[in-house]
């Protein structure tokens, strides 16, 4: 399949692998922030074929990990709610609130619907005036340009019914978190390329300048990963901190200038609560006062849930790359995909679950029964 | 700022309560299911083999009996139809034994208010399907159900076959060498219906692969020794490779470039974030087969419609056992193990 095969390559994967192996001199820890990258890393088996002394951490880029809990409730306090129809993303629906999951919900007669767009939800809303339509607009930039135009369409159309219930982060500050992170053991990152292709890189120079710290924008097909980690350590053995665009073929220094725009119209910068991490300043999106007649969170009136994240498992420092899933004492034997003790645990796109699924550690292998 | 990462994470549902989608899945809830509730409650040497049919004795014949429900939605869908789906999933369960299917039964569970046409369009899909396959359809029953109360149709249908002599299949006899065949490309079924589902608009590029695979495995057994065969439907290829390492006590190695996957399956499943590994297909089996009768196996499913496509994608071992590794298209591996429940497409 044209654009796919060349990026799954096995000889030329194999140049790229001897060609890193040929420039590494030390050992260097590479953080990949997106949960797409940790997918693509642990299923086609990369880890295990780069050179010993190239380390990848997984970094904070999973949308699903990172939503709090407390956001979590809320949105099962709106989904229980008689005459709504709320929707979401596919693996939300596995994600533990305090008491449930969305399927549990579902199958105590909310009514739970998986879309593959925000806009569908406005099918949904058309079709059902009756009913008030939520959809649960969580994710990192890449999600964001579909759910503002989904809310701007909303007004533009004077659909009423609809709202979202807004838990936007952004990469920059988790990045800047884990650099000012006490024990913070990375020395390049590989960027996230669809955020980039939405936002542009733009605004992770000043981050590579301040920290002295690679930043490689690295796509999601093995190949992308390979040029990408080929990129980062011959910055580092060069002694370089750039920012430098692997994945030229979606990403420009200013990504999809309409979308900002539309952006920009509809939300505005906030204080985020994030998994496992905290409140990051300035770490997220929320709708702009004028759309606040979209705005699920003001609507239903569920800011009064507040949940406490208990102590359990080391998520947070998975998310922060300060420990491997492996490290958790829990993994694969109290921890599983189908008794996750954590978020990192629940999505397909949690670090944890990638490496129960695909296996990449003889220990987890040693465990697995 | 110093930002400090705490060790906070959620407490989970560990237990379920009540039964939930995932349930129905083929993965590890519906395996839960049935080591919680089904095997206790019902216990025996039949049930306990965990086959897709049953192989018993009544005077001096070998039969193979089984049951399959069918709830699909929507009731047509591209390349087939709940009819069809009803007679082939029986049809193929039965032959999975190496059985000849004979009779058939169907119960009709309908929603008040499905249009007759549509129902008369299914039965007629049905009596194709099963004249296709050399089945007689003996017996049935119907009920009628209030709006709301089931989703137009629903059809369960049973069957029994005869066992030649000899013959000795089951998803327990694979050993280490065998080689492993598979009839075709994967994903298809499943694909075809979430795009008319889901209205994902692949409509046309994708059509189910429903198909009755008692013929092919006729040629097979004439052609070599077969230890072990599964058709992959819920859960697709990947879980019934589990599925028969775990209950042969076997390793299994397969190559992810040798397993045919068509180019719009493929499209569909990395748009939606889906691995056509674990894809529901209809018309497709996997089978263990002695390493001394693989080629002529291989040969004499090619030559049938149904087998055209076949494929050896890999080997059992006498390492790693009841464990399925996957040699990557770049040359790493990855193990493949039972998915949790029903995959969910992912936010980006």
């Amino acid at each position: 399949m044209k654009y796919l095969d060349e990026y799954r390559d096995q000889a030329l994967a194999r140049k790229v692998l001897d060609d890193i192996a040929r420039t590494v001199t030390r050992p260097w820890t590479i953080m990949e922030v997106c949960g797409g990258q940790t997918h693509s890393i642990v299923k086609y088996g990369l880890d295990e074929l780069l050179p010993p002394r190239v380390e990848l951490v997984h970094g904070p880029g999973c949308p699903v990990c990172v939503t709090p809990l407390e956001t979590i409730d809320r949105a099962h306090a709106i989904a229980r709610r008689p005459g709504t129809i709320f929707c979401s993303f596919g693996d939300m629906l596995r994600v533990p609130g305090s008491h449930a999951d969305l399927f549990q919900l579902r199958a105590e007669g909310a009514d739970v619907r998986v879309v593959y767009s925000p806009l569908d939800c406005l099918k949904i809303a058309r079709a059902n005036p009756e009913k008030l339509v939520v959809f649960f607009a969580i994710g990192f930039e890449t999600t964001a340009p579909a759910n503002a135009m989904a809310v701007w369409v909303a007004r533009a159309q004077g659909i009423r019914n609809f709202s979202l219930l807004v838990s936007h982060v952004l990469v920059p500050p988790a990045i800047c978190g884990v650099l000012e992170s006490r024990d913070n053991r990375v020395q390049a990152f590989l960027g996230p390329g669809h955020v980039c292709a939405v936002v542009g890189w733009g605004e992770y120079e000043p981050i590579a300048a301040r920290y002295r710290i690679p930043i490689v924008i690295t796509g999601f097909e093995p190949l992308d990963l390979l040029e990408g980690i080929r990129m980062a350590v011959r910055q580092l053995e060069s002694g370089r901190a750039e920012v430098e665009n692997q994945y030229a073929r979606a990403v420009t220094r200013e990504g999809n200038v309409e979308a900002r725009r539309r952006i920009a119209e509809v939300f505005e910068v906030t204080d985020r609560a994030w998994r496992g991490i905290g409140v990051i300043p300035a770490s997220g999106w929320r709708l702009r006062d004028e759309f606040r007649a979209y705005d699920a969170e003001s609507l239903f009136d569920v800011g009064e849930i507040r949940t406490a994240e208990p102590a359990v498992c080391i998520a947070g420092k998975v998310l922060s790359g300060l420990a491997k899933p492996h490290d958790c004492p829990a993994f694969g034997t109290a921890c599983t995909p189908q008794t996750p003790l954590g978020a990192t645990m629940v999505s397909a796109e949690g670090a944890c679950a990638a490496y129960y699924n695909y296996g990449r550690h003889a220990r987890t292998i040693g465990e697995r029964k | 700022m110093a930002q400090d990462f705490t060790l906070a994470c959620p407490l989970p549902i560990t237990q379920r309560k009540t039964v939930v989608m995932g349930h129905g899945s083929g993965g590890r809830l519906t395996a839960q299911l049935i080591h919680d509730v089904f095997l206790p409650a019902f216990d025996n040497e039949y049930l306990r083999r965990l086959d897709d049919q049953a192989v018993f004795d009544i005077a001096g014949a070998r039969i193979a009996f089984t049951t399959d429900s069918f709830v699909v939605t929507p009731i047509f869908f591209p390349g087939g139809d709940i009819g069809k789906l009803a007679v082939h999933g029986t049809v193929n369960d039965l032959a999975m034994s190496g059985a000849r299917p004979l009779y058939l039964s169907s119960a009709f569970i309908m929603e008040e208010g499905l249009p007759l046409e549509e129902l008369g369009r299914v039965t007629a899909s049905m009596a194709e399907a099963a004249t296709a396959a050399g089945v007689t359809i003996a017996t049935g029953d119907t009920k009628v159900v209030n709006r709301g109360s089931a989703d137009k149709l629903f059809i369960t249908t049973s069957g029994v076959g005869l066992v030649p002599a000899g013959v000795n299949i089951s998803a327990s006899n694979a050993r280490p060498g065998d080689a492993i065949l598979l009839s075709g490309t994967i994903g298809d079924h499943g694909m075809a219906v979430m795009s008319v589902r889901e209205n994902l608009e692949f409509e046309g590029a994708i059509v189910s692969d429903t198909a009755p695979l008692n013929r092919l495995v006729e040629a097979m057994l004439a052609a070599g020794e077969i230890h072990a065969l599964r058709d992959p439907t819920r859960g697709g290829l990947a879980t019934s490779l589990c599925e028969m390492a775990e209950a042969s006590g076997v390793g299994v190695e397969i190559e992810a470039a040798s397993i045919p996957v068509s180019d719009p399956v493929r499209a569909a499943c990395e748009i939606l974030g889906l691995d056509p590994l674990f894809v529901a297909n209809e018309g497709k089996l996997v089978a263990f087969v002695a390493p001394e009768s693989a080629d002529a196996v291989l040969e004499a499913m090619r030559r049938t419609p149904e087998g055209s496509g076949a494929a050896l994608i890999g080997h059992a071992v006498a390492a790693h056992e009841r464990l399925v590794l996957l040699k990557t298209e770049i040359g790493g591996t990855r193990i493949l193990d039972l998915p949790f429940s029903e995959q969910l497409p992912r936010i980006c």
